[in-house]
């Protein structure tokens, strides 16, 4: 029988049952479906955390102080001071990967204004900061390198400070607030960035130099971290090896000495959220994949239920001389085409259904094509897979029984 | 019309000591005990005999959908004892046309389709002879003006002249009738029956197996089968012509 011939009598045998064939094609649909849209989600989500993770900088390279072994005893991060204002002029002059760096202090507290306060943070930074966030300023201007050096009492405002100080789209530039009753002159407000990766608002924050937080507002005489932009986004590893090797001759230590420091770059930081969000979306394209398991097993189950029915056909067509292979392949064009049909058809829901949910909740989704034909093969192989038992029972019949069959 | 001496003798069908044994657990059932029997081409030939006589397990293997226990049986110059099923297939396909007692049409299918069948699983006939061979036996029972009918909007004996069709369409050289009058009434077998006899007439072999004794004396000769064994066989002397028993039938209401 030619392969036309067999598609076609396929086709007559599922419209004869329509709407059960289609019930059947469901969970082939909803299987194909969740799968291209787990995997857009994930894929989506993967690619919006390298995006917003670029976005903080993407040749960024940071210092934090490490922990530190004093006398056998460890001391973690946050209590460790080990980081100075001198090491960044040392990465500065010493590391030739390095275009900029910036030392930075903050704190956090209640800024006033008028009737008005706010929780929020206050970063000290320098001039470099800008470039190396990759921030602007939309209105007013940076503090200057002689405020740095004067410890001014000047700030910049991100969005959400300005908004809930002076009310939406003021223009608090001129005026003064007051932070932990430091009186501050605002000087400019930062251009939005909005939330990142993580969910942190990006504007909700006070810039002012480095010196003005450190002296005025902590009265610390280290810094907290160091932030550095390396030359390109190639060089992040050379910028930090270059950084390693200045700060461990700045502070002194052995060959054989632990680093009192950590350095992190953006390529590091990337990583390992790839990594975190390629098992989101394996294990999103897993539970979608049992779904299509579940519909395969659907195929397998009407299968057999349209062998049983049909004996009699089976035995009529191998008494007018069907070998057993050809009852075979009838019976496997059937849920190969039911398979296929409801593969292309799960594409299509789930490309739409991907699009809909993306828009919905305003996530990023992104449909690898590589994932269309992943599932267009796998449901061509769950036809084959799970037809073949009911194919190969109803070849295995013999003609007399079936033939007689009630 | 009624030719009463076959005027060719070849012998088609020829069954030499032939024995069938069903094991049914430990107990095995001796359904056929050596069988002789030939049939000449042209011949129609009624097997008769009650139920468990071993008539039905004859047809089986007349049809090539069972194989002897012992003995053999040639068709055609066959011998179907050393083939294997996929070989068995295929001489059914290209000598032998089947006619059930419930027709055994596709259903929601049409009559076209349903005669095509056969010819389907065979590899030789492409789409257009299909269709033109499928034509040529529909119009031989009488059935052009319903070629695109399904089974459900056909009488019993429209089916089963669909049925007779679709046996005819592969040309075959023998047609096994099983019952075929068994679901029908009197006057429909009777149509049925004539149908047969100008097909015999035409040249077709047939065997046809029967309980019905009327229905037996349409044949050119009688087998009766008891206890799987041949008990009797004869020539029809006085054969019935189903065309006349109709007419002396009063007509249907419908």
């Amino acid at each position: 029988m030619s392969i036309k011939n067999l598609f076609k009598i396929a086709l007559n045998a599922l419209m004869r049952n329509k709407f059960r064939a289609f019930l059947t094609m469901l969970g082939i649909i909803i299987g194909v479906a969740s799968v291209i849209a787990m995997l857009g989600i994930g894929e989506g989500s993967k690619v919006s955390i390298q995006q917003q993770i670029s976005g903080m900088g993407l040749n960024l390279v940071t210092v934090i102080p490490g922990s530190q072994e004093r006398g056998g005893v460890q001391f973690g991060m946050s209590t460790m001071q080990s980081l100075k204002e001198s090491d960044v002029k040392a990465i500065l002059n010493e590391c030739p990967a390095v275009l900029a760096a910036t030392p930075e202090v903050r704190g956090s507290g209640q800024a006033v204004y008028g009737g008005k306060n706010w929780p929020t943070t206050i970063y000290g930074e320098n001039d470099s900061y800008l470039k190396i966030r990759e921030r602007s300023v939309s209105s007013g201007r940076m503090f200057t390198e002689r405020e740095i050096s004067s410890a001014s009492k000047v700030c910049l405002l991100g969005k959400t400070v300005v908004t809930n100080l002076f009310g939406p789209g003021a223009n608090p530039i001129g005026q003064v607030i007051r932070f932990k009753k430091i009186p501050f002159l605002v000087i400019g407000e930062l251009a939005p960035k909005g939330l990142n990766t993580f969910g942190r608002d990006e504007d909700d924050l006070i810039i002012a130099p480095y010196t003005t937080v450190q002296k005025r507002i902590l009265a610390i005489p280290y810094i907290q971290a160091i932030y550095t932009s390396a030359v390109n986004s190639k060089a992040t590893d050379l910028a930090s090896d270059q950084i390693e090797a200045t700060l461990r001759r700045q502070h002194k230590i052995k060959a054989s000495g632990q680093d009192d420091f950590r350095i992190r770059s953006q390529a590091e930081l990337l990583s390992t959220f790839s990594s975190v969000s390629n098992i989101l979306t394996v294990l999103l394209g897993a539970i979608a994949g049992i779904s299509l398991l579940v519909g395969g097993i659907g195929i397998m189950n009407i299968m057999y239920v349209s062998v049983t029915e049909r004996t009699r056909e089976i035995g009529l067509r191998m008494a007018i001389g069907g070998k057993g292979f050809d009852i075979l392949l009838q019976f496997l064009a059937e849920s190969i085409l039911i398979s296929i049909t409801g593969g292309l058809l799960g594409i299509l829901l789930g490309v739409v259904a991907s699009k809909i949910i993306g828009s919905a909740m305003s996530w990023p989704i992104v449909i690898l094509p590589s994932s269309e034909l992943l599932s267009f093969v796998v449901c061509s192989v769950i036809g084959i897979f799970f037809g073949w038992y009911p194919a190969k029972k109803a070849s295995n019949l013999d003609p007399i029984d079936a033939l007689r069959y009630e | 019309m009624i030719r009463n001496e076959p005027v060719i003798m070849k012998k088609l069908i020829q069954i030499i000591q032939l024995k069938k044994d069903y094991h049914v657990g430990e107990v095995t059932v001796h359904a056929l005990r050596g069988i002789d029997m030939a049939v000449e081409e042209g011949e129609f030939v009624a097997i008769m005999g009650a139920s468990g006589s071993g008539k039905s397990t004859m047809l089986n293997i007349i049809g090539c959908l069972d194989k002897p226990s012992e003995g053999d049986y040639i068709l055609d110059d066959t011998n179907i004892s050393a083939l294997s099923k996929n070989q068995l297939a295929a001489l059914r396909n290209k000598k032998l046309g089947f006619v059930f007692q419930n027709y055994n049409l596709l259903p929601r299918t049409t009559a076209l389709e349903n005669v095509e069948l056969p010819l389907l699983y065979n590899k030789a006939v492409k789409a257009k002879e299909r269709r033109e061979r499928s034509l040529a036996a529909l119009e031989s029972v009488g059935l052009l003006d319903r070629l695109d009918h399904k089974p459900n909007q056909l009488s019993g004996g429209q089916q089963q002249r669909v049925a007779i069709a679709r046996s005819l369409v592969n040309d075959p050289v023998v047609i096994l009738a099983d019952e075929a009058t068994g679901n029908l009434d009197t006057r429909t077998s009777y149509e049925i029956m004539a149908l047969f006899q100008e097909l015999n007439n035409k040249g077709k072999t047939i065997v046809f197996v029967t309980h019905e004794a009327d229905i037996a004396r349409c044949a050119t000769r009688n087998i009766i089968f008891r206890d799987g064994m041949i008990l009797r066989e004869s020539l029809v002397s006085n054969r019935l012509n189903a065309r006349e028993m109709l007419a002396s039938i009063p007509p249907d209401d419908d």
